[in-house]
C-alpha cells in the first residue's frame, strides 16, 4: 500500500491534470466537431477558475457550488460573445477567439481588487479529489458520446462537412454552433475550477496564448474523428513534458515541434480510424 | 404550391433576375430552363433563402418564404440538390441521407442522454427511411461506403436520396442529369416520374433539352434574368424568342435534336 | 503635449504598419496567416542586436542583416512547412496551425539561447541627439523609423502597382492556378512574398528595439496580436488597408494612453479588433470574395 502512497505522493498532481486537460481537450473538440477553429477555451477556463476561486474564497461557498459557477460563468460569457462571433467564419473566427483571449487576459489584470491582477489569487483550498475530476471526465465522456450518436452529433458532423447544405436538411446551424461554442466553454471552465482547487494559486498568465495553443495541440494531436482522440492526445501532451522534466525551455519547443510534425505528417491525428480501415482493409484485401 | 411574384435580384449594379414570375402547380413536373447564366439557381437560392430577393415575393402553400432562415424553409417543404453537388464526403452514403431526417427527430436530450425508447425509436425508423431511399435510388448496395468513392451519377442520386429524406413537398432539383450518359438519364427520368407519383411536386433546372421536353409538363425559360416564354413543352419548343436565346450558344445542339425529333 | 503625442504615435504607427504589411503581403499572395510572423519579428531585433554586439557593426549594417535574417528564416519556413501543405491542398486553417509551431519553436529556442530577460542596445548605437522639426522634439531614432517605414511603404506601392512583378503578385492573390496558367513562376514567387514579407517583419523588430530599447523573446507575441487586429481593421490581404491600419492603431494607442492610462494599451487593438469584427469584418477596405483555388 506505501508503494501506491509514494507513487501518489509523486504523480498525483500529475494525474489529476491528465483529467483536467482531458476535459480542456473535448472541450475544445466540441467547437472542431462543428468544423469551428476556436480559440477561446484557454479564456474559459480562466473565467471558470476565477469564478470559482472567488466563489471558495470570498463567498465560503461549497465545492460543488464553485465548481456550478465556474461552469455557469465561461457559459454565460460564451453565450454573449457566441452570437456574433459565430457568424464569423474560419480565419475570422480563430482570430477574433484568440482575440478575446487577450480581452480577458488584459480584464483580469485590470481588476486587481476582485482578481488580484497580476499576482493572481493565492491560497485557494485545495479541495479537489481524485474521484472528482474521474467523475468530471466520465460524465463529459458520457454526455459527449451519446451526443455524437444523436441527430445532435449527425448536425455536427453535417455541419462540418458542409455548413449550407446542412442548413438546407433542416439544420439550424447557428444553434448548433452556438451549443457548441457554449458548452465547450463550459467543460472549459469545469476544468479550471478543477485545476484551480488543485493547484491553489492561480494567475492570468496560466490562460493565454500559450495555454489556448496547449489545448489546440491535444484535440490536434490526438484527432479529432472520435472522443478517443483528444484523450490520447491529453495524454501524451501532459506526459510527455514530465519525460522532459530537466530541460527547462525545450519543453515548449517540443510542443511546438509536435504541433508542426502533427500537421505535416499526421492532419488527421494519431486515432485516426479512417487511416486504420485503410491499413486492415491492405492487409487482408484479396479482390482488387 | 410555390408562386414567385415579381422577383428581382441585383448585386450592387448587377441585375441578376428582374420580374420573375413563376406558378408551380402541386402535383406537377415543372422545368426551368435558359442559356448559361440566366440566373436559374439564383432563382433556387432565393427559394431557399440563401439569398434575399431585392423585390417581389415567394409564397409556398399561402406563407410566404420571405426573411426566413434556409433551415426553417426546409422544415417547411422544401428540399433541393445542388448543381455542384454538395454531399457531405466524409460520411457515408447511409449517414448521408439521415442527416436529412433531421428535422423529423424530435426526441430531447433526455431521450438522447438515456436512450430513451423515443430515441431509439425514431433513430431506427430513420435508418429504415434512409435505405428504403437509397433501394430507390439503387444505392442500397453502397450504403455503408464513403459517399467519397462514387461515380459523378451515383453522387446525383445520393443528393436526390437525401433531399427526399426531409419528407418535402416540393423536391427542387438543379441540373439532376450533368454528367450522365444517356442510360442514366433515361433511368433518372423513370425515377423522376415515379417521385411524383408518390405526390411531391418537382421543379427542376437542367440544360438537357431531351430530358426536359420528356419530363416536364410545364417548362419556363429564362434569359438574362428575365422570364421570357411559359408554357408545355409544345409551345416552348416553337416559340420564337427562345430559339433565338439559344441560338448562337452551345445549347443550340440541344434544340436542333429536339427540333429534329419533334 | 498632444504635440509631442503625434510624433510618438506616427513612430509606434509605422512600425505597426511595417509589421502588418509583411502579415497581410503573406495572407494576400500565399493564402496563409503566418502566426509565427512575430517570432520573425523578434528574430529580426536578435540579429541585429549579436552582430553589433559580436562583430561590431556600425547600425545601417545590422539593420541589413537582420532584414536577411529574417527573410531567409521566412524562406525556410515557406520551404519546410507551407510548400509540403500546398502541395497537398490543406485547408487554409492548417498551416495556420503550423506557423504556431513554428512560432513556439523559434520564441522558446531564442529564450532557451539569450535568456528570458530584457536585453538591449549597448549606448550609442543610435545617436541620443533630438531635432526640433516644426516645433516639434523628434529624436532621431523617431525620425529614422518614420523615414525608413514609409521609404518602405512607397516602395512596396511602386512595386505592388507599376511593376510587372507587382502585377504578378496581384494576379496570384486573386487566384494562384490562373496565374500560374498566365505563365507566372507561383513557386518561385511564393519564395520572394515569403522573404520580402518576413524581412519587413525583421526590420520592424529592430526598429521597436532600437525605440524601446527592450529585447526579450516573447517580444512578438504581442505585435502578432496587434498585428492580426490591424490587418482585420484594414482588409486581410490589402496593403493600403495594412500600413493605414497600422497608422490608425498607432494613433488610438497613444491616445488612449495619453487619455485613459497606460494598463487599457493593449486592450485598444482586441476593442477595436472586436468591434470591426461586428460591424465589418472585412474590413475597412477588404473585399468580401472568396479566394478561388
Amino acid at each position: 500500500m506505501s508503494g501506491f502512497d509514494t507513487f501518489w505522493a509523486i504523480y498525483g498532481n500529475l494525474v489529476l491534470t491528465l483529467g483536467t486537460n482531458a476535459l480542456l481537450a473535448l472541450s475544445i473538440w466540441l467547437t472542431l466537431a462543428c468544423g469551428m477553429l476556436a480559440l477561446a477555451n484557454a479564456a474559459f477556463m480562466g473565467i471558470g477558475a476565477y469564478a470559482a476561486a472567488l466563489l471558495t474564497m470570498n463567498y465560503d461557498a461549497p465545492f460543488t457550488v464553485a465548481l456550478a459557477g465556474g461552469m455557469i460563468a465561461p457559459a454565460i460569457v460564451a453565450a454573449l460573445i457566441g452570437l456574433p462571433t459565430i457568424r464569423l467564419s474560419g480565419v475570422y473566427l480563430a482570430m477574433a477567439t484568440l482575440g478575446f483571449g487577450e480581452v480577458v487576459r488584459v480584464t483580469i489584470l485590470n481588476t486587481e481588487s476582485v482578481t488580484g491582477g497580476a499576482l493572481g489569487l493565492n491560497g485557494i483550498p485545495q479541495s479537489t479529489q481524485w474521484w472528482h475530476v474521474l467523475l468530471a471526465v466520465v460524465l463529459v465522456l458520457l454526455v459527449l458520446w451519446r451526443l455524437r450518436r444523436s441527430k445532435v452529433g449527425r448536425a455536427f458532423d453535417a455541419i462540418r462537412g458542409d455548413e449550407t447544405a446542412a442548413s438546407l436538411m433542416g439544420i439550424d446551424v447557428r444553434a448548433n454552433k452556438m451549443a457548441a461554442f457554449v458548452l465547450g466553454g463550459a467543460i472549459a471552465g469545469l476544468a479550471g475550477a478543477l485545476n484551480a482547487h488543485l493547484t491553489f494559486f492561480i494567475g492570468p498568465s496560466e490562460y493565454g496564448f500559450d495555454r489556448g495553443v496547449e489545448i489546440l495541440t491535444m484535440a490536434i494531436l490526438g484527432g479529432i474523428g472520435g472522443l478517443t482522440g483528444p484523450i490520447l492526445g491529453s495524454a501524451i501532451v501532459t506526459v510527455l513534458p514530465e519525460m522532459l522534466r530537466g530541460f527547462g525551455d525545450i519543453r515548449l519547443v517540443v510542443n511546438g515541434v509536435i504541433l508542426v510534425l502533427i500537421v505535416l505528417f499526421l492532419p488527421q491525428g494519431i486515432w485516426d480510424p479512417v487511416r486504420f480501415k485503410r491499413w486492415m482493409r491492405k492487409g487482408g484485401k484479396r479482390h482488387a | 404550391m410555390l408562386e414567385l411574384k415579381g422577383v428581382s435580384k441585383s448585386f450592387g449594379g448587377l441585375h441578376v433576375l428582374r420580374d420573375v414570375n413563376l406558378s408551380v402547380p402541386e402535383g406537377s413536373i415543372f422545368g426551368l430552363i435558359g442559356p448559361n447564366g440566366a440566373g436559374k439557381t439564383t432563382v433556387f437560392n432565393l427559394i431557399t433563402g440563401l439569398l434575399a430577393p431585392t423585390a417581389g415575393s415567394i409564397e409556398f402553400q399561402g406563407t410566404s418564404l420571405l426573411g426566413q432562415r434556409p433551415h426553417r424553409i426546409t422544415r417547411s417543404g422544401v428540399a433541393r440538390t445542388f448543381q455542384n453537388i454538395r454531399l457531405f464526403k466524409e460520411m457515408t452514403l447511409l449517414e448521408n441521407v439521415v442527416v436529412g431526417a433531421y428535422r423529423h427527430m424530435n426526441y430531447g436530450i433526455a431521450g438522447l442522454l438515456l436512450s430513451l425508447p423515443g430515441y431509439r425509436e425514431q433513430e431506427r425508423r430513420a435508418r429504415e427511411r434512409a435505405l428504403e431511399l437509397l433501394t430507390w435510388m439503387r444505392l442500397e448496395h453502397k450504403a455503408n461506403d464513403l459517399a467519397d468513392n462514387l461515380s459523378y451519377g451515383e453522387q446525383r442520386r445520393l443528393e436526390i436520396a437525401r433531399a427526399l429524406a426531409t419528407e418535402p413537398k416540393l423536391l427542387l432539383l438543379d441540373e439532376p442529369v450533368a454528367g450522365m450518359n444517356t442510360g442514366e438519364r433515361a433511368e433518372l427520368m423513370r425515377e423522376i416520374i415515379a417521385i411524383r407519383e408518390r405526390g411531391y411536386t418537382i421543379l427542376m433546372i437542367e440544360h438537357d433539352m431531351r430530358f426536359v421536353m420528356g419530363l416536364c409538363e410545364q417548362i419556363a425559360v429564362l434569359n438574362f434574368g428575365k422570364i421570357i416564354a411559359c408554357g408545355g413543352p409544345d409551345a416552348i419548343r416553337s416559340n420564337e424568342e427562345v430559339i433565338e436565346a439559344y441560338l448562337g450558344r452551345e445549347d443550340e445542339d440541344d434544340m436542333e435534336t429536339t427540333g429534329a425529333q419533334a | 503635449m498632444l504635440q509631442q503625442q503625434f510624433v510618438n504615435a506616427l513612430s509606434l504607427g509605422c512600425v505597426y504598419a511595417l509589421f502588418a504589411l509583411g502579415f497581410t503581403l503573406v495572407f494576400g499572395v500565399l493564402g496563409v496567416i503566418n502566426l509565427a510572423h512575430g517570432a520573425v519579428f523578434m528574430l529580426g531585433a536578435y540579429a541585429a542586436l549579436s552582430v553589433i554586439n559580436n562583430f561590431a557593426l556600425p547600425l545601417w549594417a545590422a539593420i541589413v542583416v537582420a532584414c536577411v535574417v529574417a527573410g531567409v528564416v521566412g524562406v525556410i519556413i515557406d520551404v519546410l512547412v507551407l510548400k509540403p501543405l500546398r502541395r497537398r491542398n490543406a485547408p487554409h486553417l492548417i498551416p495556420m496551425i503550423a506557423t504556431i509551431g513554428v512560432g513556439i519553436i523559434i520564441n522558446n529556442g531564442i529564450q532557451g539561447i539569450f535568456g528570458a530577460s530584457n536585453l538591449r542596445f549597448p549606448h550609442g548605437t543610435v545617436p541620443e541627439t533630438a531635432l526640433e522639426i516644426a516645433g516639434l522634439h523628434v529624436t532621431v531614432i523617431e525620425l529614422g523609423i518614420i523615414f525608413v517605414s514609409f521609404a518602405l511603404m512607397a516602395v512596396l506601392m511602386f512595386v505592388m502597382h507599376r511593376t510587372q512583378f507587382g502585377r504578378a503578385l496581384r494576379a496570384i492573390a486573386e487566384s494562384p492556378r490562373a496565374a500560374s496558367l498566365l505563365g507566372i513562376n507561383v513557386e518561385r514567387l511564393f519564395l520572394v512574398t515569403s522573404f520580402t514579407a518576413s524581412a519587413l517583419g525583421g526590420i520592424a523588430g529592430v526598429l521597436i528595439g532600437l525605440y524601446s530599447n527592450a529585447l526579450f523573446p516573447l517580444m512578438g507575441q504581442p505585435m502578432l496580436h496587434k498585428g492580426i487586429a490591424v490587418i482585420i481593421l484594414g482588409g486581410m490581404g490589402d496593403i493600403r488597408g495594412a500600413m493605414i491600419g497600422g497608422l490608425f492603431l498607432g494613433f488610438a494607442e497613444v491616445l488612449s494612453v495619453a487619455y485613459i492610462g497606460s494598463t487599457m494599451r493593449d486592450a485598444v487593438a482586441f476593442g477595436l479588433l472586436f468591434l470591426i469584427l461586428l460591424i465589418r469584418p472585412q474590413g475597412l477596405f477588404g473585399k468580401v470574395v472568396q479566394r478561388k483555388a
